[in-house]
């Protein structure tokens, strides 16, 4: 059985197919990517695994549980953590305090004990301090850690979002775009962490991205979507070199798929 | 400018980063016991009204500043804290038992209201809250068994282990007695501040997505706040009104509701001090008007002056200082440290990124 599951999966947005009947199984222990042009409904997956959208069919399963039957906030107990295209942090609060909001699910005290800050509390405030510190050695951060969101470069809230969804301990990390936006060397960084995810943390990787130097680089499997739509399904190398992904990219055939790119990416 | 060097994480965990801070703090507090030896009972009874006001606002600003929920119905809770403890008390129960029950009540039938308001988003939320405080009115009158409706209440004597607690007769008591409410109140907010529950509040109110994909439950979490909310100002209003010694279905009017709100904005959102600031500004500007329109000579005299003034001031912050005067004060700090380093745009607000379809 595999890690994550989607099978037969559809999403429609009133007159748009955003995801048509995919399916699709990333194993425990891949880096697996999700690629394909502007709107092909990479994201929107992203989305119906976190329970933000409920598909209108198909099913999603993650180690057995069925996801379609948990509330979103209760998607991240089972070890799912991910990231978002559009950084979603907490803007008035500290790096620190973003990376013990990802230690949430993982807290044990009651309302009484954090009230009067008895009994559990301040062993488990070390805790997760501790557990968070280990991500921020991993990712750099050591500069930033007191930092308030609002004032910090993009590369830098990129990595903070990433380290957020680490300090989660997830089993599968789901990474929306980890590379866009940055520079050549933050790229490169993000692509050694990637590697270190997967290999001493042991956690699965399923991401989007744009950039194919990464992907074949970092990704054991890649999925090539188009208006919603399997395209290929392989290794990197089978994926780039398979003509319906070449044409669905370069526009070849009578349909300018270019034309459709909405140049998001900053 | 201070450094901190840190050796360990209780230094990020403890209430007081430093001696330093601790010993202002200690200073604080020294000059708040020594006051009523100090000033005259008639200024120990407005500085009593300032912490009664900072009880109220710390409530508020547990749901606005911290969870970013708006609320113009907080004068409905001020208001159910204040009868539920004299209620309880004329049935017998000892002041101290009732005061806390009053709070305890409060905050969960606030918890209950909050389930389906909280539903609602911003401005909405707003409008169902404050018809929540006109309507407390009314239902004040309707319970008029309970409630003595518009003819009211008066406040029963206040009994603390047999020790007797009056405004009049011993207003050091009673300046006390609200000091260690105000005390314990500050110190439930910065425990909850420093737990899971202070930073899924911060979360919800800046990111709902993000916080339910880090597992907050977003309606547990905004109900727990608008309960834990309406608790504290609960208590606040139970000091209110048996601080004022009688009251009735027109006391806690909505007006007294957009004045709390106005009260936190005034003083800084999302800060303890705020409260406190906003508490002072309230319960000294009335007093500053009535000085400045007696000396602008006899029978000048403006309705609504105060209110007014109050509106126009809450105009210019959100204009000029989102962040109220804690944000000024904490902006004139950092200017005194770096003195004579100070650069002229230090403080220019960043342009924040655009986050329009967040899920995309
Ligand atoms: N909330 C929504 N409401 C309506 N339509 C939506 C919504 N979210 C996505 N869509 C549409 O669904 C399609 C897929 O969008 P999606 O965001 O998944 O694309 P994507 O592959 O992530 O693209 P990009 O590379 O630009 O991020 C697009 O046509 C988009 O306009
Ligand atoms: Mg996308």
């Amino acid at each position: 059985m595999s890690l994550l599951e989607l099978n037969n999966v559809t999403l429609k947005f009133g007159g748009v197919t955003a995801v048509n009947d995919l399916t699709m199984s990333v194993e425990e222990g891949q880096v697996y990517a999700l690629v394909g042009p502007n709107g092909a409904g990479k994201s929107t997956v992203f989305n119906m695994i976190s329970r933000f959208y409920r598909p209108a069919a198909g099913s999603i399963t993650f180690d057995g549980h069925d996801l379609l039957k948990l509330k979103s906030h209760e998607v991240p107990q089972l070890g799912i953590a991910r990231t978002f295209q559009n950084i979603e942090l907490f803007d008035r609060a500290t790096v620190l305090q973003n990376l013990l909001v990802g230690r949430h699910r993982l807290r044990r005290t009651t309302l009484v004990e954090e009230m009067f800050f008895v009994g559990r509390a301040r062993a488990q405030e070390r805790e997760h301090r501790l557990a968070v510190e280990e991500v921020i050695d991993f990712l750099d951060l050591q500069p930033y850690r007191n930092q308030m969101i609002a004032g910090l470069p993009y590369g830098v809230r990129k990595v903070v979002e990433l380290a957020r969804a680490l300090s989660t301990k997830p089993r599968l990390l789901l990474l929306d775009e980890p590379a866009s936006g940055l520079s050549v060397e933050e790229t490169q960084d993000m692509r050694w962490w990637i590697d270190d995810i997967r290999r001493q943390m042991g956690i699965t990787v399923l991401m989007v991205e744009h950039d194919m130097g990464l992907v074949s680089k970092v990704c054991d499997r890649v999925l090539a979507l188009d208006g919603g739509k399997k395209l290929a399904e392989g290794t990197p190398a089978e994926v780039q070199s398979h003509p319906k992904v070449i044409e669905a990219y370069l526009g070849t055939g009578a349909i300018s798929k270019t034309a459709n790119a909405k140049g998001e990416r900053v | 400018m201070r450094f901190h060097f840190k050796t360990d994480y209780d230094h990020d965990i403890r209430l007081f980063p430093d001696w330093w801070n601790f010993s202002l703090y200690a200073a604080l507090l020294a000059v708040m016991v020594a006051l009523p030896f100090v000033i005259s009972s008639f200024y120990l009874g407005e500085v009593t009204n300032v912490l009664i006001w900072a009880i109220a606002g710390l409530g508020l600003m547990m749901l606005t500043g911290q969870t970013g929920q708006v609320s113009l119905g907080h004068s409905a809770f001020m208001a159910m804290g204040c009868y539920t403890c004299v209620i309880l008390m004329e049935a017998g129960v000892p002041f101290v038992a009732a005061f806390v029950l009053c709070g305890i009540i409060t905050g969960v039938i606030g918890a209950l209201i909050a389930i389906p308001a909280l539903k609602l988003h911003g401005v909405y939320l707003a409008i169902a809250t404050l018809a929540l405080a006109i309507l407390a009115d009314d239902i004040i009158v309707i319970l008029s068994p309970w409630t003595g409706g518009v003819n009211g209440k008066f406040a029963p004597d206040l009994m603390i282990f047999g020790y007797e607690i009056n405004r009049w007769v011993n207003p050091g008591a009673w300046y006390y007695m609200a000091l260690v409410v105000v005390l314990v109140v500050t110190l439930i907010y910065r425990n909850i501040l420093r737990s899971p529950l202070g930073r899924a509040f911060a979360a919800v109110r800046d990111s709902e997505i993000s916080a339910q994909a880090m597992g907050v439950d977003i309606a547990r979490t905004k109900t727990m706040a608008f309960g834990i909310s309406c608790a504290i100002t609960g208590l606040g209003g139970a000091l209110m009104g048996l601080f004022a010694g009688a009251f009735n279905n027109e006391t806690f009017n909505f007006l007294l509701a957009i004045q709390l709100l106005m009260m936190i904005v005034i003083g800084g959102l999302g800060f303890i001090h705020g409260a406190f600031l906003g508490a002072i500004v309230v319960a000294f500007l009335p007093q500053g008007l009535s000085i400045l329109t007696d000396q602008m000579g006899r029978g000048f005299n403006i309705p609504g002056l105060e209110m007014g003034v109050f509106g126009l001031l809450l105009i210019a912050f959100i204009i000029f200082e989102p962040h109220g005067l804690y944000g000024r004060w904490l902006k004139l700090r950092i200017w005194l440290e770096l003195f004579p380093f100070a650069r002229r745009d230090l403080f220019r607000r960043q342009k924040s990124y655009l986050k329009t379809e967040r899920l995309r």
